[in-house]
């Protein structure tokens, strides 16, 4: 407790001291904007439902995406994993992809789906796919290799094997994957936006940004971090619980 | 010679999947305005190279990007090792940088805009601001990680300040910060790619975005294998650096 009140005092002072400087006037109040006009952008922002809805949009790519990242790699990973051989034979081509800046697609999203929620997808499962992908092979590696042999001595066919035993031995490892995967998912989405797309709350920044609403764009640019923050809380504490089922599962 | 085989076989995947998009385009099975031939790719790019067109962007965003990342560097290690060294300044300090990170580096590009203009120094800025983080929090993490039975020492050698801080507590920390700045590094790519592509300063991330407004796909697919060129180059440099600064370390096994 004694922790966060001091944790606090940091932010708080940055608070008062903006708030100060706007209100003399030493800040320019069209660039700076003020806490107290901020929270009032904030609060109309919630009140009328627009930051709700680019809320909605940004997160929805992002969910999307995730999703069809994580289904992509998961299946493609645990084929690798199992599969020494297409492993090392598909290594440089990944690895040719992978540093491929997630951004630089913009412009091949902008040209195939153009603008709207199609084009953040496909961008945000681009980004989130690498690191699923990555983490599955490696995990699924990892398993027990008599595992394996138990499956393929008692006839079970390849998805079988995947399924029983690959995925659910693989599945820790995929889980910390999962929740990387997430926190790239919601940047990259809001990155999309700023840049080329408009919907969402990047978009929802720029737009306030070009017409002169500083309060409005200071009070979205908190809105995303407070969200961002709580996301990815949520996800930590999921993936703690979960994690404890699995452990508790495999004890049973 | 295995290694060899596995290299070769690893080449010619690649080449069948070049092969394979090469195979698409030619028998047009997408749309040549989405998806160009690789050989209309590469023909775009030799004539970049040949005419010269692509130095200036190139170096501009290769500026930009290591501009910004050195100063997010220096401040993060400096900011690092200077809360790290109190407990108070901990305290005070990390909740709020460890609030701050999740939120989407490329965010702070609107208030940038607003307070900056549309400038080469803005974009320097915002990368400097959006890559600090990782560095921050490694800095802050391996400064403050070090064993107490190393401090114990550097007490009973009678070790000023400073003398800790280079023989003890940097390169204690600098696996730590090493990691944060590789991830700082990516990131800076990507910033500059954005920053360029809302600003409209001439630089990569500007050249392609205005070769998907006028339907030049091969143009777009030229300056992506670029930009992957870029990116998988400065994380080989980093990863080659780090392991001939760090080759002092005793090699954990199982990490």
């Amino acid at each position: 407790m004694r922790r966060i009140a001091i944790g606090l005092i940091f932010p708080l002072a940055v608070i008062v001291l903006w708030e100060l400087l706007g209100q003399t006037g030493v800040a320019s109040e069209d660039g700076f904007s003020r806490p107290s006009l901020v929270i009032a952008a904030l609060a109309r922002g919630l009140a009328d439902g627009t930051l709700l809805t680019q809320t909605g949009e940004t997160f929805l790519s992002a969910a999307i995406g995730l999703f069809i990242a994580t289904a992509l790699a998961v299946a493609i990973g645990a084929v690798l994993g199992l599969f020494r051989t297409l492993e090392r034979v598909t290594v440089l081509t990944v690895e040719a992809l992978r540093p491929v800046p997630s951004v630089a697609l913009i412009p091949v999203a902008l040209l195939i789906f153009g603008f709207g929620q199609n084009m953040s997808v496909s961008v945000v499962a681009f980004a989130c796919f690498w690191p699923v992908l990555i983490l599955t092979i490696a995990s699924v590696r990892g398993i027990d290799p008599r595992l394996i042999e138990v499956g393929r001595m008692m006839g079970f066919s390849l998805s079988m094997r995947i399924r029983k035993f690959a995925l659910p031995a693989a599945l820790p490892g995929i889980m910390v994957g999962f929740r990387i995967a997430a926190g790239i998912a919601i940047v990259v989405a809001v990155t999309v936006e700023i840049a080329a797309n408009p919907q969402g709350l990047g978009y929802g920044m720029i737009i306030a940004q070009q017409s002169l609403h500083a309060d409005l764009m200071w009070a979205t640019l908190m809105w995303l971090g407070l969200i961002g923050w709580i996301a990815n809380w949520g996800l930590l504490r999921l993936e703690r619980r979960w994690l404890r089922w699995f452990w508790a599962q495999r004890e049973a | 010679m295995r290694r060899a085989a596995w290299a070769a076989a690893s080449l010619g995947f690649l080449v069948a999947v070049v092969s394979l998009w090469w195979l698409v385009a030619a028998a047009k099975l997408v749309n040549p305005m989405f998806l160009p031939g690789p050989e209309r790719a590469f023909a775009t790019l030799r004539g970049w190279i040949e005419s010269g067109e692509l130095w200036d962007p190139l170096g501009k965003t290769v500026w930009r990007m290591f501009a910004g990342w050195i100063a997010a560097s220096v401040i993060g290690i400096a900011l690092g090792a200077a809360i790290a060294s109190s407990r108070r300044a901990r305290d005070l300090f990390e909740p709020s940088a460890e609030f701050l990170r999740p939120l989407p580096a490329s965010a702070v590009l609107p208030p940038a805009v607003l307070l900056l203009g549309l400038s080469d120094s803005m974009i320097v800025t915002v990368i400097a601001f959006g890559t600090v983080w990782p560095i921050l929090l490694g800095s802050i993490h391996g400064f403050k990680a070090l064993d107490p039975r190393l401090t114990e020492v550097a007490r009973m050698l009678r070790f000023g300040p400073l003398q800790r801080m280079f023989k003890f507590q940097l390169p204690n920390a600098l696996p730590e910060i090493f990691a944060g700045m590789r991830v700082s590094l990516a990131l800076a790519l990507i910033l500059t790619v954005v920053a360029e592509m809302l600003s409209s300063q001439p630089g990569l991330g500007h050249m392609v975005l205005v070769a998907a407004r006028a339907f030049r796909s091969a143009d777009i697919f030229a300056g992506i294998f670029v930009l992957g060129v870029l990116g998988f180059l400065t994380n080989t440099l980093m990863q080659h650096l780090e392991a001939y600064l760090l080759r002092w370390r005793p090699v954990h096994s199982g990490g």
